[in-house]
């Protein structure tokens, strides 16, 4: 009688022990960490430069002898840029493929749903790309944003510029994606603006699924504004820039959120029209945050290219290794639940420069987000003069 | 807002042409086979593609590739003529939508496979490139398209008035029953319509991928454009599908200007369903009774 209910309760142990171990990895055995990614779609560059991103990273922890001394294999499956296999992808990978971390996948976008779900299963989720005001405003304590500031704060040195200029630009136009990570960006730059008495004279959002921009663009160019600031991801930056090289408006000065952030992927495709354009970033392949030197030149080794040619996505992507690489250090754990206590204080470095995170996984006190400038063929720092490499191009070269 | 006024409306007749383009197969081969073909978005895109790669394989021009992809792309459509639309014996206009939704859903399948999800562009060294035009200035590629259009389509126009190929086309399109009592060969005139329409996919495609970034789900958005354009033109009406197409983009993008880029469907729509109440059977489109 007393067999069945031993093998009964062997059984159920199992159960359990299984349920409960993708997560708790064997001793210093090897540990998968997946991440769902745009391979494919709207973010397909931003999705592949966060690959290289995580790639490197794991690779530079494994010939460091691993995390606390786990091998790390990376795990990747594509979510074509969509919301609704972002969500199916975390999942998956948390109960069926039972990684034991997770990391984020690119922009605010994919970020609010997947964290939805990996926060139903206690996961810590440090993610590089998704800074929307909106990814705070849930109350996820699992949440991390590894940047250097909450991305509606990502134009507030690009407005401090305008405001030290003088004489100081009249007229601003502006247009963004009605997306979580661009238009926040844009309505915080266009009020400190506005409160400062810079004349807005377009102001217009759009879809953030692939349209025809020329209406937008035409109208920003009819506006003849002095600044333009546009909220836009790698293929709207470029349709615009094209729509203004074209009918040959040249603002005194131009900031897209992404696009010229992409290294090739921008530059390829407007050659030395690059010159002048600016867009707001936390990390430069120049800045001499911890540890960015050798990433710069362990990325080149292993990818080829320039320093101009890496995309900050990939040292976002490796920021989020490193700072899980330190809370596991400060934790003496790669559970889930010690590393989400852990990354709720203390300071972490990172190629972008040191962080901490607030209770809501918003970045706290990190150095912030500065301008870098196409200088050259090149993107370089070029504002606040703490940091920059080179002052402004104020104004804007013509396009050639 | 004169010149802006002047500028959109320029705009809207070059990317009309385009458009005028597209849909002149979707409505020849309606006139001539009594089926509204609805993967004639997919096979613009599936042009696209074609120009895409021998841009990006061996750097030949999307406009000189036209040599390549109309032939080709006139092959692919008589063989889907011949395997696909061909067998549908009865309830041919109904079942006709289904076959040609599956062998859009089959293409997208395909270019999903080859060339992924990403959004490509053919990025010409004329794709920023300008000329001025009563004081505001046009980007070439929309001339270059533009022009492209009205060689194309007066070929067309030739081919269907002038030669006797057009004559058994206009036939088979006044009626297809008759036309074939009098001795013409209407599946073959079918095949080579279905492969005519297929060609100025390849052509409309080729200027589609150069001013739009295109993926192979590109499709939907572009076949209900079509669909509105032949409705509002007339179904079968060659003419009917250029009017029809450019009162369509010159509308858009006026009424960008006017009002707002997110009105500018809306007001689009707004004339079409004016037009079909005044004409339910479009601009240039013929009542056609049936016995019942």
């Amino acid at each position: 009688m007393r067999r069945p209910l031993l093998t009964l309760f062997a059984a159920f142990g199992l159960i359990l022990t299984a349920c409960g171990s993708s997560s708790s990895p064997t001793q210093a055995g090897p540990i998968t960490i997946g991440v769902s990614l745009s391979l494919t779609g709207d973010f397909s560059s931003d999705g592949k430069a966060l690959q290289q991103g995580y790639d490197l990273w794991a690779a530079d922890v494994n010939a460091r002898g691993g995390l606390l001394g786990h091998h790390v294999n990376m795990k990747y499956v594509d979510d074509a840029s969509s919301v609704q296999q972002v969500q199916t992808n975390y999942q998956n990978l948390i109960t069926v493929d039972r990684v034991n971390l997770v990391f984020g996948p690119f922009s605010s976008k994919l970020t609010i749903p997947a964290s939805t779900v990996v926060d139903r299963y206690s996961y810590a989720f440090p993610e590089p790309a998704g800074g929307g005001p909106d990814v705070f405003k849930r109350g996820l304590r699992s949440i991390f944003f590894v940047q250097p500031a909450a991305v509606e704060d990502n134009l507030v040195s690009y407005t401090k510029w305008i405001l030290s200029l003088s004489p100081r630009p009249a007229t601003v136009a502006y247009a963004t994606e009605d997306d979580p990570f661009t238009q926040p960006q844009v309505d915080k730059a266009k009020a400190l603006l506005d409160a400062a008495g810079v004349t807005s004279v377009y102001y217009k959002t759009y879809s953030s699924e692939p349209i025809d921009w020329t209406p937008y663009a035409q109208a920003v160019a009819h506006s003849q504004a002095d600044v333009v600031i546009l909220g836009t991801q790698l293929p709207d930056a470029l349709a615009f820039v094209k729509y203004f090289i074209s009918h040959q408006y040249n603002p005194k000065t131009i900031i897209e959120t992404t696009g010229p952030d992409q290294g090739a992927d921008f530059s390829g495709k407007l050659g030395a029209n690059t010159e002048g354009i600016m867009v707001p970033a936390g990390w430069t392949a120049a800045a001499t945050a911890y540890g960015n030197d050798t990433f710069v030149s362990k990325f080149i080794a292993k990818f080829g290219g320039k320093a101009s040619d890496i995309s900050a996505d990939a040292a976002e992507a490796y920021s989020v290794g490193q700072v899980v690489d330190q809370a596991a250090s400060k934790a003496n754990s790669i559970e889930n639940a010690k590393l989400i206590d852990a990354l709720h204080s203390g300071t972490y470095n990172t190629v972008q420069g040191p962080m901490s995170f607030d209770s809501t996984g918003k970045p706290q006190g990190g150095v912030g987000v500065y301008i870098e400038q196409w200088q050259g063929g090149e993107p370089v720092f070029a504002y606040p003069s703490s940091v920059a490499k080179k002052p402004p191009e104020y104004p804007k070269p013509a396009w050639h | 807002m004169a010149s802006q006024l002047l500028q959109a409306a320029v705009l809207g007749v070059l990317t009309g042409g385009v458009y005028a383009l597209m849909a002149s197969g979707l409505t020849l081969i309606f006139g001539v086979m009594r089926i509204i073909n609805v993967g004639q978005g997919a096979l613009v895109i599936l042009g696209a593609y074609l120009s895409f790669v021998l841009f990006n394989t061996w750097h030949i021009d999307p406009f000189l590739g036209l040599l390549v992809t109309m032939p080709a792309m006139f092959l692919i459509g008589v063989v889907l003529e011949l395997v696909f639309i061909r067998p549908l014996k009865t309830d041919r206009e109904s079942l006709s939508v289904l076959v040609t939704y599956a062998l859009a859903l089959g293409i997208e399948g395909v270019l999903g496979f080859v060339f992924t999800a990403n959004y490509r562009e053919l990025s010409v060294w004329y794709d920023t490139a300008s000329v001025p035009l009563f004081g505001f200035r046009i980007t070439l590629v929309y001339v270059f398209g533009f022009a492209l259009c009205l060689a194309i389509l007066g070929a067309l126009f030739l081919v269907l008035y002038r030669t006797t190929f057009g004559a058994a086309i206009r036939a088979t399109m006044l009626n297809r029953t008759a036309a074939q009592l009098i001795g013409i060969d209407v599946e073959g005139v079918s095949a080579v319509a279905f492969g005519i329409g297929m060609a100025t996919a390849a052509a409309g495609g080729a200027v589609f991928g150069i001013t739009t970034a295109f993926n192979p789900n590109s499709h939907y958005d572009l076949i209900s454009r079509l669909l509105t354009v032949i409705v509002l033109g007339g179904l079968g009406s060659l003419r009917g599908a250029v009017v029809a197409a450019l009162i369509m983009l010159v509308t858009q993008d006026v009424a960008s200007v006017i009002i707002a880029p997110e009105w500018s469907a809306f007001v689009f729509f707004v004339i079409l369903v004016a037009v079909l109440l005044v004409r339910p059977q479009g601009l240039y489109g013929v009542r056609v009774r049936e016995r019942i």
